[in-house]
């Protein structure tokens, strides 16, 4: 920070506030109890959207300085089954300004609190569909991609392939079954054919026996194209691929995968992105990293254009026609003014490239592409916006 | 080196028209385009991911951003040889040479600074802070005032050449790519490549007088994305490359109202006349290739294949 009594005096002439805006950010988190998985291979980083939270904070000061702006970053992790409504409350008498990292009924929690009425909430880590739908809060905006974006943006790209013949594999938990719901409805909304749909039932360690276990299981499978694979948890996707008893490609939860965002991005100056990331956290991006600096940044752009710290006004200024946010995915990112939804490019990518960027080219929208993935105005039953229709 | 030594035996062939030069960045050469005959006449190994190209002026000597080589290359353009290299900070991208033939500046795009190189002496004169991913960099023509612009903080800097000491900062739409001041030194064009604009600002204010939207029939908005532009020399019209749009607009200076569009390759990046102005060569990154535009009927009137990703441009006379 040494720099930054310098570089404020030079500037003292041109900036168009003289006087030091600040803008308080807290990052709440409520901590999910571990959920047992086969591989040890992959551990989810201890601040996992904490780091894209942090980067999108110091993104924000660097343009701060020139404007008399400064962003301040507080961290609040609250353990498994822990008093999230009392943390919010904290959080909430000291900022307005909240990203919220946290499950779905958990985000429910604190909007409802009497003490977030006319705060800002950022959602980034509560990808069901029913925050976007009947149970949206008008205090909330949600950054991460819903199942819904995702899954609409597998099966634009399954389309374009005319890979159309589908099997699903849905895990046990919770979020493999709405995983997989969302999944099965991007189907239908898409016009694929779902000719099997199955549930993991297997509970062999599958680090042995893969090859023996997933062939059996995949048997009985109908001809299809693609293998859909519904497992959030990450647990045993990874030993499908190439154990099947056809020779099928996989996609869903394993090989290809729709997310917010992907470490296989470079195109639209992505490389920036992730190498300024790498550079702080010392690992690859993940899409709860890009979703809390995406909500970072929607703060700070906000308040570079709209020139107040006030959440009311803020949040006009996010959901009307004049935001826009360059998010490194080739196209303006906005909020849907009717749930409060990020609008963004969703890419479809295996480990080591990216497959396509959705929506594919060739996918038409009355007015915004992007709003093909995920709830559209039509679509959606939320009404906590005002009637937008 | 062996390599080069052995290209530039191979290739230096005769030069004697007009040349337009053309780096690719994702095959570390340059492509270089007989005007004549609009054929690639060489192609010239460079440092690596090679963007940002310009003359000295007299023409004895071509600077290239290599930008993953970390460093501007200095390359003979008769024989095709690098003489040396100039520090430049990391990852140089684009870069703008001052009126005085000597000074570079560089935008360094991975920090954020903007950074002097005396050609002469070879070595950093200054850096200064600017905002995120600088990318855009512009000198006015009576050499007092350099623009960087920063891709992420959306910003023009207006830096005093003398002191090196920024003295104005101005927003303007997501993604600035591009900064070029007009001739007479009263106005400065920015393009924002996300925000789909050109902003043109009163030098003297620097306030923004004012703003370039794009609208092209069949194509989505958010594909029109403006990044490179080029000024015909009666500073009349400016053509502007949209990026992915895959169309040069056609803009009237006065005005500020877009005449027409102008169809070429995937994903326009840059451009450079021929020495009579006569053509425009367009670099096309994604289908990898250079559409020449006749200026006078603007229409694209040839499509020449380059390396992969062509980015920068600059012509040889």
């Amino acid at each position: 920070m040494r720099w930054l009594p310098l570089s404020l005096s030079l500037l003292a002439v041109a900036a168009p506030c003289a006087a030091e805006t600040a803008l308080n950010v807290t990052y709440l988190r409520l901590e999910t109890p571990p959920v047992p998985v086969l591989s040890n291979l992959d551990p989810i980083p201890e601040d996992d959207g904490i780091a894209g939270a942090k980067l999108g904070q110091s993104d924000n000061a660097t343009t701060g300085r020139f404007l008399g702006q400064s962003y301040n970053l507080t961290v609040e992790s609250v353990p498994p089954g822990g008093d999230i409504a009392a943390a919010a409350k904290t959080a909430l008498a000291a900022s307005p300004f909240l990203i919220l990292d946290a499950e779905a009924a958990a985000v429910l929690t604190v909007a409802d609190l009497p003490e977030a009425k006319g705060a800002l909430i950022l959602s980034v880590a509560a990808p069901d569909t029913r925050l976007r739908d009947a149970d949206c809060r008008a205090n909330v905006l949600h950054t991460g991609a819903s199942f819904d974006m995702r899954a609409d943006a597998l099966m634009q790209v399954l389309l374009t392939k005319r890979w159309t013949k589908l099997a699903l594999i849905t895990g046990p938990h919770q979020a493999d079954k709405d995983w997989g719901a969302a999944l099965r409805a991007a189907t239908t909304k898409f016009g694929l054919d779902l000719v099997a749909d199955k549930n993991w039932t297997e509970r062999a360690d599958l680090r042995r026996s893969a090859s023996s276990e997933v062939s059996l299981f995949t048997q009985d499978l109908p001809d299809h194209d693609v293998l859909l694979i519904a497992d959030e948890s990450d647990d045993f996707a990874r030993y499908v691929a190439y154990n099947t008893w056809l020779p099928r490609p996989v996609a869903g939860s394993e090989g290809m995968v729709p997310a917010g965002w992907s470490p296989t991005l470079e195109q639209w100056g992505a490389v920036q992105l992730q190498d300024r990331f790498k550079e702080g956290a010392a690992r690859p991006m993940r899409p709860r990293d890009y979703a809390a600096w995406v909500a970072m940044r929607t703060l700070g752009e906000a308040l570079t254009r709209a020139g107040s710290t006030d959440p009311g006004v803020l949040r006009s200024y996010v959901l009307s026609d004049e935001f826009e946010l360059d998010g490194f995915k080739g196209r303006p990112l906005s909020y849907r003014n009717w749930n409060g939804e990020l609008r963004q490019p969703i890419p479809v990518a295996q480990p080591r490239a990216l497959v396509t960027l959705a929506p594919v080219e060739g996918v038409l929208h009355e007015y915004n592409e992007l709003d093909t993935l995920g709830r559209d105005r039509g679509e959606s039953a939320c009404r906590a916006f005002g009637e937008t229709q | 080196m062996k390599h080069l030594i052995l290209a530039a035996s191979v290739l230096a062939g005769p030069a004697f028209g007009a040349e337009i030069w053309v780096t690719n960045e994702k095959d570390d050469t340059i492509s270089v385009i007989d005007v004549d005959t609009l054929e690639v006449t060489r192609t010239i190994p460079t440092g690596e991911r090679p963007r940002g190209i310009t003359f000295s002026k007299d023409y004895s000597k071509v600077y290239i951003c290599a930008s993953d080589s970390n460093a501007v290359q200095v390359m003979d353009p008769v024989s095709g040889e690098i003489l040396y290299d100039l520090p430049s900070g990391a990852d140089p991208e684009q870069f703008v040479l001052h009126p005085d033939d000597r000074h570079l500046w560089i935008a360094n795009e991975d920090d954020a600074v903007t950074t002097v190189v005396d050609t002469v002496e070879r070595k950093v004169v200054a850096q200064i802070d600017v905002g995120i991913e600088p990318e855009g960099m512009a000198v006015s023509p009576d050499g007092k005032i350099v623009v960087t612009t920063s891709e992420t903080t959306n910003m023009a800097h207006w830096i005093d050449t003398t002191t090196h000491q920024i003295i104005a900062n101005t927003l303007v739409d997501s993604r600035p790519r591009h900064a070029e001041f007009t001739d007479d030194n009263a106005r400065l064009w920015v393009s924002s490549e996300i925000g789909g604009t050109v902003t043109v600002f009163d030098t003297a204010t620097k306030a923004e007088l004012a703003k370039i939207r794009f609208a092209i029939t069949g194509v989505n908005d958010d594909l029109v994305q403006p990044v490179g532009f080029e000024f015909t020399p009666d500073g009349k019209t400016a053509f502007v490359a949209l990026g992915p749009s895959n169309h040069v607009a056609v803009v009237n200076m006065e005005t500020f109202e877009v005449e027409s569009y102008i169809l070429v390759g995937r994903r326009v990046w840059h451009m450079a006349f021929s020495p009579d102005h006569s053509q425009l060569f367009t670099t096309n990154g994604v289908s990898g290739d250079v559409t020449v535009i006749d200026v006078a009927s603007r229409e694209p009137i040839k499509t020449i294949k380059v390396g992969r990703f062509p980015w920068g441009a600059a012509t040889r006379p």
